[in-house]
């Protein structure tokens, strides 16, 4: 078991993928000579050369589009966006065509495409560049999402998404680009669709995704020190496919549910999961579900504001009180 | 400011009708006599295919929209005869005619359109969008231009798998102001992919015209020269020309893996779709006109006919089994199930459709 950071578990995942299969190709902004421009990819180039890691130019509706092209035939392109920000110029072809192309054709022609990149706020870049689509993305039948928070699923999870034969958006944050954990050495990969309880509690389910999974697990060690509570955190890990299961089994256990995500509150992940549980496991709760997600604007600038507008800590504490009131 | 110069559709129809001057070419030459039958036989097929449409369109059994190729047939037929086995072809929401020429059945394209399951796509796709990956056709796409940067995709595919092959990327001339189509356009060219973009140039994006739509150097293939791309302009109702110059671009592709930009004058004698009452935008003189002088399957039943492959009475009886086979296809629509409510939920990802130890997806994915 190595500890390394979520970067390099990254990037070790596609050098285990492009030597595995040779119709793996990464292609992106600056993915090459540059290094990456978080240097996730860093190395690729000299290790697997030009016709494996792709330099594209600026044009995201071009390149995107054309690894989806390639992927009907059989390529299996790992395309970066510099940030998930930067997808929404290539709306129609992540949406219109990777997530239709199988429907639209009877199930004739496959989409083994990986999009992945950052998709964060909290990086004083303003609104443009602080998107998070995963719901947005999600609400698309055709498409897979994930959002790993760390190391070991990163890896794990990028693996399986390069495996698999749809597409699949890998949502990755820049924040937690040097986060370290363990990874073990042999191959593995996490299933999409499965999610992980990264603490086990006993009087509140946290229900989290991407960084909201690590400041969920920061808030229920001050609940359980200040407040003597025991927190169970449920990481999703894949919005779509959805671990229903594991989010119901912790709520039986607990009886309330706090959910946490850095996506804005209207049609976020968390409505729909606020909705799984009240149809499913109405009768266990004792209490009314909460929600701690971004304020409800564009991501603002100013830093000292947008470590307030985004969940942090003490709020996911001070509605965790809520909840168990 | 000055009108800028422009080679509007109707310029195409100054060049005289009659027999073609590409008809000594070697690339038409060289077609024997059933070749040459065979293909005005597929040109046949496809405007009675699309006549019978109309009648099942006006019956009302065929909803959403409905784009006619009557008029551009010589498009489709004179650039896919000439592909091989490792050419690909891709295109915009006008898709029936190309789904003929690549040898789809009219049984399960008219199906499609009547929403049949027995439908090229079982009904999930409808007229806009045919798929026929077999043969190498690769849809059938309804937003303008986004076919564009996947038929650059495919074109990369071939070449990335050391295939010596190509993908015909066909767009109407209202495509050629969308983003997406610069952008491929780039690719292509930054690496010499093999894609030969084919703007089939009816007049009218649409409802507007060409000299209300688009900026342009002369006409829209010169825009490839922005590109450092090789282009060319087509009369699109010379099947022959047609044929003798995409051969030019399917050798640069081939040999030189490079792309290039053809822009085909054609003309469609139907509204933009079904929908188009077409009365507003254009004279019914304009469309007469065409009709009599430059239609594309009358001028290759002339052409066959002066060269003697051709005798009235076998096209008399081409064009009849065309329609018979167009009629027998209604019959087999009309008499088709419908998919089912539990067919709403299948085809939406392969790891559903196939779930078992080697898939990597656990949970749920379609939701209630």
């Amino acid at each position: 078991m190595a500890v390394i950071s979520y970067r390099e578990a990254l990037r070790a995942a596609m050098r285990e993928e492009l030597k595995r299969d040779d119709k793996v190709v990464i292609m992106g902004e600056e993915v090459a000579q540059f290094n990456g421009a978080y240097k996730v990819t860093e190395g690729l180039l000299k290790e697997f050369g030009p016709k494996r890691i792709v330099d594209t130019p600026i044009s995201e509706a071009g390149f995107i589009g054309l690894g989806i092209g390639a992927s009907m035939l059989g390529i299996r392109p790992v395309m970066e966006l510099m940030f998930w920000s930067f997808s929404y110029v290539a709306f129609d072809q992540i949406v219109n065509n990777a997530g239709n192309i199988r429907y639209m054709s009877g199930g004739l022609i496959n989409c083994p495409i990986v999009i992945r990149g950052p998709a964060n706020g909290g990086t004083n870049v303003g609104a443009t560049h602080s998107h998070t689509p995963e719901a947005i993305l999600a609400s698309h039948p055709g498409i897979k999402v994930v959002c790993p928070a760390t190391p070991y699923d990163a890896k794990g999870l990028m693996k399986a998404a390069i495996r698999d034969n749809d597409p699949v958006y890998v949502m990755e944050n820049t924040i937690l680009y040097n986060d370290k954990g363990e990874v073990p050495d042999e191959d593995y990969i996490v299933p999409l669709g499965v999610a992980d309880v990264k603490r086990v509690g006993t009087d509140l389910t946290i229900v989290a995704h991407g960084r909201a999974v690590i400041t969920s697990l920061k808030a229920a060690e001050i609940l359980e020190k200040e407040h003597g509570v025991s927190v169970e955190v449920v990481d999703l890990r894949s919005i779509r496919p959805l671990d229903e299961e594991t989010i119901l089994a912790s709520v039986r256990k607990t009886h309330r549910a706090l959910l946490v995500e850095e996506n804005k509150p209207f049609c976020g992940v968390d409505a729909q999961v606020a909705y799984l549980i009240q149809s499913k496991a109405f009768d266990e709760l004792d209490a009314p579900i909460h929600r701690v997600s971004s304020i409800d604007a564009p991501q603002i600038y100013c830093k000292r504001m947008e470590d307030l507008q985004m969940p942090n800590v003490e709020r996911v504490v001070a509605e965790a009180l809520k909840v168990l009131a | 400011m000055a009108k800028p110069a422009v080679l509007t559709h109707p310029e195409s129809l100054k060049r005289p009708a009659g027999p073609s001057e590409y008809a000594k070419n070697p690339v038409n030459a060289s077609m024997s006599k059933a070749d040459k039958i065979a293909l005005y036989t597929k040109m046949a097929r496809i405007r009675h295919f699309e006549q019978r449409c109309i009648r099942i369109y006006q019956q009302g059994k065929i909803g959403g929209f409905l784009h006619l190729y009557v008029g551009q047939e010589a498009v489709a037929a004179g650039t896919i005869s000439l592909l091989g086995k490792h050419d690909h072809i891709i295109t915009g929401y006008r898709d029936h005619g190309h789904g003929l020429m690549v040898g789809m059945g009219m049984n399960e394209c008219m199906a499609e359109l009547t929403g049949r399951v027995t439908g090229c796509s079982q009904g999930k796709g409808g007229s806009m969008h045919y798929f026929a990956p077999d043969k190498n056709y690769w849809g059938g796409h309804g937003i303008v231009g986004g076919q564009a940067p996947l038929g650059t995709g495919l074109a990369y595919a071939v070449k990335y798998m050391g295939l010596k092959g190509s993908c015909l990327v066909y767009m109407g001339d209202g495509a050629v102001n969308q983003g997406a189509v610069h952008e491929a356009y780039n690719l292509a060219s930054l690496w010499d992919l093999p894609v030969i973009f084919v703007v089939e140039n009816n007049g009218y994006s649409m409802g507007t015209s060409q000299e209300r739509s688009t900026a342009h150097p002369g006409c829209l293939a010169k825009r490839a020269e922005g590109y450092n791309m090789a282009w060319d302009v087509i009369n699109g109702h010379d099947v022959y020309e047609v044929r003798a110059k995409t051969a030019i671009a399917l050798k640069r592709a081939h040999e030189e893996s490079k792309p290039t930009v053809l822009e085909i004058f054609t003309y469609r004698y139907f509204g933009h779709s079904m929908a188009d009452p077409d009365k507003t935008y254009r004279d019914k003189e304009e469309i007469k006109e065409y009709r009599e002088k430059k239609d594309p399957v009358l001028a290759f039943e002339q052409e066959l006919l002066s060269e003697k492959v051709l005798t009235p009475e076998l096209s008399l009886k081409i064009n009849e089994a065309a329609m018979a086979e167009a009629d027998k296809a209604a019959l087999f629509a009309d008499e088709s199930p419908d998919p089912t409510v539990a067919d709403i939920t299948k085809h939406i990802y392969w790891e559903e459709d196939n779930r078992g130890p080697k898939t990597t997806s656990r949970g749920t994915i379609i939701f209630e």
